[in-house]
């Protein structure tokens, strides 16, 4: 009881209910009761990182027992301290709306012609918004041929992040290099952005002696300690409590610097979401928690999967400062998560970033989304809100790019990646030792018999095994 | 080293007074000057605590002095493990349910919330498998955390983190994440907690790779192997008993590690190697007692290290006996046993004069009446038996 106490007060200002008329409501009248509730915070529609600070920062400490009586002396017997804060009575018996009257509002900065619609984001140089583009165009250009080898049979799988190249580099772009960076598969433009280089993607997705994960993971499954980079792992969701702990350990550390996690809207139905959002909170762990809501988690449309106003009324379900951004929007997400990133660490907090953008290819080289979705939903997007475009627009607006260079640019890249892939197909696969390496530290006594025992059985059997590297 | 069951719990934990304490950045001042090797802190020895919770011989100050090393109750080895490698190393950090001004529901963590602060001995929500994946992506950035499981059969809800991400990240990222995790806690069959409290989570975990694990019988080994796997750059899976927490042990003063590998002799011998571990280790100890005085001489092995197996000592000892009895608590289906009996066949087949016997729990769920309980897990009775049927 006593913790709950001490903290009250820190709390009291976070509850900022509307009370809404004293009058009488005719209890026959249950309709009444279901009024349209504006939501909780009067903020939405403002730009939110320019909203009061509703909390106190709370520090950890031992906990103080205060006099029950004191903290409950209130000449009006219209509130009671209840463990968790002071909280008012309401003489209504009224329930809060399942939707606010009004979705909330979408950061955006350009529209679909590259026009500035405000001044209120975070200016970006020349030489910063040029290269933005350049990798958008590459990864734009890895996307497209990776998955055409796909299709040719010489990888066995790849997802692309087709209509989500703005998300990958603009959030890329307004991070540091000491921001830890937990991704779920749709963010190899992060990777790129940091310097992966499209040998090494190439290397990956073969699983050949060049890759850095020594042939152990499927396609587009990368990971680079030295990009900060943490190795995708199938598993839905899972790098989200991994976001937290590192970010856990970046505040022991008191480090500047913050972790960012992607995750899909399909993401954010599973536990690992739900719990990790709630740590953050109560860790006040700098975490900036990015949800690419593309409409669709493989064949599931955003209706079947929540019934919340998207991800961002989430976050302050939780506690979590949010927003919702376009994320078809370069510079709308820059300015994002360029303010959150500031946010993070500086206050240490969390900050939860809803981008809205479409998953403009399938799921996967596993999905074929015509059948679930119609052909011309697709389109559209792809061809009128296609963040590449949008930006090189704006790009031309500035005078910082032009059409001869755009063609330039992708027949270059596009060379570059189809040489990445002949190199990579022609290197050879990493040695039967990888099988057993790694597992351990050292291997153990049953993993070096086991390994004696294959290389027996291949050397017995080199007939079945001539394909194999030794 | 011979250790004894304390039989009070509460009144134990309660007379048990937290060390000295001290910031943990100055260097801790003692009374007493003392070798820089003995780590423990010495103001536990001196009279201040009742480690004495059973009717024994009462020891006066004199000849407890002269003795060496201290006592103390398995919970609190683990404690004192956890203790000195905090000390050592600022990485290492605990999370779990209750683990900090609570101490723990066992009392493991008493104390060093108020030692090494909020952050480092971190008091989670419920949700076990999102905080295991905190301890993953924790030590992924350098830090060394120790995962509580309040009851080993809730971190069930944490096999994903286990098995996909700790098991596996070192080797799907080509090695270049480390994921040096320590998971612990209480499992195995306890006094009426019901099925879901008496999980015995070694049979479902056996088989991850890249996880490796042991279980603590003793207060000796509970500390140096508490230690050992929070040095280890891999993640371990420490099991510790329910029923074992109190039980009382001198262990030595200096620091010390055991080896994550290897298996315990408890009471060398030659008619029969019986293998077992946590808790059965007792009921065998206690049907050795019988059996010695029925002339057998059993050799008591405790694996300590259930992934992998120590089948060197294992192995030893079957070439001299040329029998086994596997004595578990897991369920027969699946579990270590079933496990041992396979790679001892495999390996060992030669040496075998009888078929190997094991002694397991049944394929049900716990039963929360006392007796019901009782004829679920393997008694030194049977034990008895299964020798003697072994040995004809």
């Amino acid at each position: 009881m006593a913790l709950y106490l001490s903290k009250s007060g820190k709390l009291l200002p976070h509850f900022k209910q509307k009370i809404c008329s004293l009058g009488m409501i005719s209890l026959s009248s249950i309709a009444s009761c279901f009024s349209q509730n504006p939501p909780l915070s009067p903020e939405h529609g403002k730009t939110p990182y320019a909203a009061p600070s509703l909390f106190a920062s709370r520090r950890f400490g031992s906990v103080k027992a205060e006099n029950l009586a004191s903290i409950n002396n209130t000449a009006d017997s219209q509130a009671l301290n209840f463990p968790g804060g002071m909280v008012k009575f309401t003489p209504e018996l009224k329930f809060i709306s399942d939707l606010p009257e009004e979705r909330i509002n979408c950061y955006r900065v350009l529209d679909e012609s590259g026009h500035l619609l405000t001044s209120d984001f975070v200016e970006i140089d020349k030489d910063i918004a040029v290269k933005m583009y350049k990798e958008m165009v590459m990864l734009q250009t890895v996307d497209t041929i990776f998955y055409e080898a796909q299709r040719q049979g010489r990888i066995s799988f790849y997802v692309t992040a087709a209509g989500e190249e703005a998300i990958n580099i603009a959030s890329a772009a307004a991070l540091s290099m000491d921001d830890f960076v937990f991704p779920q598969y749709r963010e190899a433009g992060v990777l790129l952005w940091r310097g992966f280089g499209l040998q090494d993607l190439a290397n990956q997705c073969f699983g050949n002696v060049g890759d850095n994960c020594k042939g152990r993971q499927m396609p587009a499954h990368y990971g680079s300690k030295k990009h900060n980079y943490f190795t995708v792992a199938s598993t839905v969701a899972t790098q989200i409590p991994h976001a937290v702990g590192a970010a856990y350990s970046l505040k022991m550390e008191g480090r500047d610097a913050c972790t960012i996690t992607y995750f899909g809207d399909g993401g954010t139905s599973t536990g690992d979401f739900h719990a990790a959002m709630n740590f953050a909170a109560v860790l006040e762990a700098p975490v900036i928690l990015f949800c690419r809501n593309n409409g669709w988690a493989i064949s599931t449309p955003v209706s079947d999967q929540f019934r919340s106003d998207g991800i961002v009324v989430r976050g302050q379900a939780y506690g979590i400062r949010s927003i919702r951004v376009d994320g078809n929007d370069a510079l709308a997400v820059f300015s994002a998560v360029h303010m959150a990133r500031k946010m993070a660490i500086s206050e240490s907090r969390p900050v939860l970033i809803e981008a809205l953008t479409y998953r403009a290819g399938h799921h996967s080289t596993s999905d074929d989304s015509s059948k679930y979705r119609p052909i011309e939903e697709i389109e559209w997007w792809r061809a009128v809100q296609d963040p590449v475009a949008r930006f090189r627009k704006w790009l031309e607006i500035q005078g910082w790019w032009s059409c001869e260079s755009d063609t330039e640019l992708r027949d270059r890249a596009r060379q570059e990646v189809l040489d990445a892939i002949q190199v990579a197909e022609k290197m050879e696969k990493p040695d039967l030792g990888e099988i057993f390496r790694d597992v351990y530290d050292f291997p153990p006594s049953n993993l070096s018999d086991q390994e004696k025992s294959l290389r027996q059985t291949v050397q017995r059997h080199q007939r079945d095994y001539t394909h194999f590297q030794l | 080293m011979a250790a004894s069951f304390g039989v009070s719990s509460a009144a134990a934990a309660n007379a048990v007074k937290s060390p000295a304490l001290s910031p943990p950045s100055l260097p801790v001042i003692r009374s007493e000057a003392r070798p820089i090797s003995c780590r423990v802190n010495k103001s536990r020895k001196a009279g201040k605590i009742t480690t004495k919770a059973v009717a024994a011989q009462a020891e006066n100050p004199a000849s407890a002095a002269s003795k060496p090393g201290h006592e103390v109750l398995l919970f609190e080895a683990l404690r004192e493990g956890l203790e000195e490698e905090m000390e050592r190393d600022p990485r290492v950090c605990i999370f779990g349910e209750d683990v900090g001004h609570y101490g723990g529901s066992y009392k493991v963590s008493k104390g060093l919330a108020d030692k090494y602060g909020d952050l480092r001995v971190l008091d989670t929500p419920i949700a076990e498998n999102s905080f295991t994946g905190m301890a993953v992506g924790a030590a992924m950035t350098g830090l060394r955390p120790v995962v509580e499981g309040m009851n080993m059969g809730f971190l069930l809800l944490a096999f994903n983190q286990i098995s996909d991400n700790c098991g596996m990240l070192h080797y799907t990222s080509g090695g270049q994440f480390t994921i040096p995790t320590v998971i612990r806690g209480p499992g195995g069959v306890g006094r009426q907690l019901g099925a879901e409290h008496s999980q015995r989570l070694e049979s479902y975990f056996q088989s991850i790779p890249g996880i490796q694990m042991v279980a603590c019988s003793t207060p000796y080994n509970a500390k140096g192997l508490m230690k050992a796997a929070i040095r280890s750059e891999n993640p371990v899976v420490l099991f510790e008993h329910v029923l074992l927490y109190n039980l009382k042990e001198r262990i030595p003063d200096e620091e010390y590690v055991v080896s994550l590998e290897e298996a315990e002799m408890v009471r060398p011998g030659e008619h029969v190697t019986i293998l077992t571990y946590s808790r059965m280790r007792y009921h065998v100890m206690q049907a050795a007692k019988t059996l010695v005085n029925k002339g057998y001489d059993p050799e008591v092995i405790d694996i300590r290290s259930l992934k992998p197996f120590d089948l060197y000592t294992i192995g030893n000892s079957i070439k001299k006996t040329h029998k086994v009895l596997i004595v578990e608590e897991c369920m027969r289906t699946g579990g270590i046993g079933a496990s041992l009996t396979a790679a001892i066949n495999e390996n060992f087949n030669d040496y075998l004069d009888a078929p190997i016997v094991c002694l397991s729990s049944q394929d049900v769920p716990t039963p929360y009446a006392g007796t019901l309980e009782e004829w679920t897990v393997v008694q030194p009775g049977q034990i008895v038996t299964a020798v003697e049927q072994l040995c004809r």
